[in-house]
């Protein structure tokens, strides 16, 4: 006897009926996708503008922005990414309103190799959370993603600290894949170098020999 | 492989994402090159720190404040 395929159903994101009601005119769905995603919004902005003050006001705007254009969000991507999407514009923005004189754009920073080749390879021991207490760390953390250049900064904070997949971040953002995946490298391998003179272990002598080129 | 070859496979290889054919090729280099293997596990720890550590607070205070000046914003918009 063949096997009944049952028909698999495509699972719907809760938000799409909230979105929906919504745009409706309905508040209180609206209302609740603000308390699903006010916590990742802000930390977002604050992230990129490294300031508590702008990604309170950048929140505001993001969510409102959203309110004000829900009709033009189609769906063919989460309302999320769609969120986070206008959140990174308002932070890139309000970036460039600070530094008058600099750009500041995706594109920025992707020219320079500087601190994306490895050059410390001491490892780490014991590990950061025996080595430093809570707070201490918090600031070690705080400080070494401020240096980040904000283009790199963007990209490691979408796809490491809110888990997007690179696609979403890519979405998100505007980039293609493989640009995610560059700069993805790139933040990463300059946040390990930079956290590495805090948390190398000490005293071990180098290894013989380099890194093959 | 080179290090500098096995860079650039190390985001598919987070990922899982290696080609089949080039997987063995970046897991013998591991086993290789120390260096190599160390930055992959600092890269690791890199990634895993940030995840866990919420570096920024968000108290409830704050949460309240700034849900409230959210939804006033959004209750002057006529959809």
């Amino acid at each position: 006897m063949p096997a009944i395929q049952s028909p698999v159903a495509e699972e719907v994101h809760p938000d799409v009926a909230l979105v929906a009601r919504a745009k409706q005119g309905d508040t209180a769905a609206f209302e609740q996708l603000v308390r699903q995603y006010e916590r990742q919004i802000f930390r977002v902005a604050q992230h990129i503008t490294q300031n508590r003050e702008d990604a309170e006001d950048i929140a505001q705007d993001a969510f409102l922005k959203a309110y004000e254009k829900l009709d033009q969000f189609q769906g063919n991507s989460k309302f999320s990414t769609w969120l986070v999407r206008i959140a990174v514009n308002e932070s890139l923005m309000r970036l460039r309103k600070r530094k008058t004189s600099k750009t500041v754009s995706m594109d920025q920073d992707v020219e320079t190799e500087d601190g994306s080749i490895p050059r410390d390879f001491a490892e780490w021991r014991p590990n950061p959370e025996q080595l430093y207490g809570q707070n201490e760390l918090g600031d070690i953390l705080r400080k070494t993603i401020q240096g980040l250049p904000p283009g790199f900064r963007t990209v490691f904070t979408l796809r490491d600290v809110e888990n997007l997949s690179t696609e979403e971040t890519a979405e998100a953002l505007g980039l293609s894949v493989p640009a995610v995946k560059s700069r993805l490298l790139r933040a990463r391998l300059q946040l390990r170098e930079r956290l590495s003179r805090y948390f190398k272990q000490k005293g071990e002598p180098l290894p013989n020999g380099g890194p093959t080129p | 492989m080179t290090c500098t070859d096995f860079l650039a496979q190390l985001t598919d290889y987070f990922d899982g994402q290696v080609e089949p054919e080039l997987l063995a090729e970046v897991q013998t280099h591991i086993c290789e090159c120390h260096h190599c293997e160390v930055v992959l596990d600092t890269t690791r720890q890199t990634i895993a720190i940030y995840r866990e550590h919420e570096i920024y607070e968000f108290p409830t205070e704050l949460r309240e404040r700034l849900h409230t000046a959210i939804m006033a914003k959004c209750r002057t918009v006529s959809r």
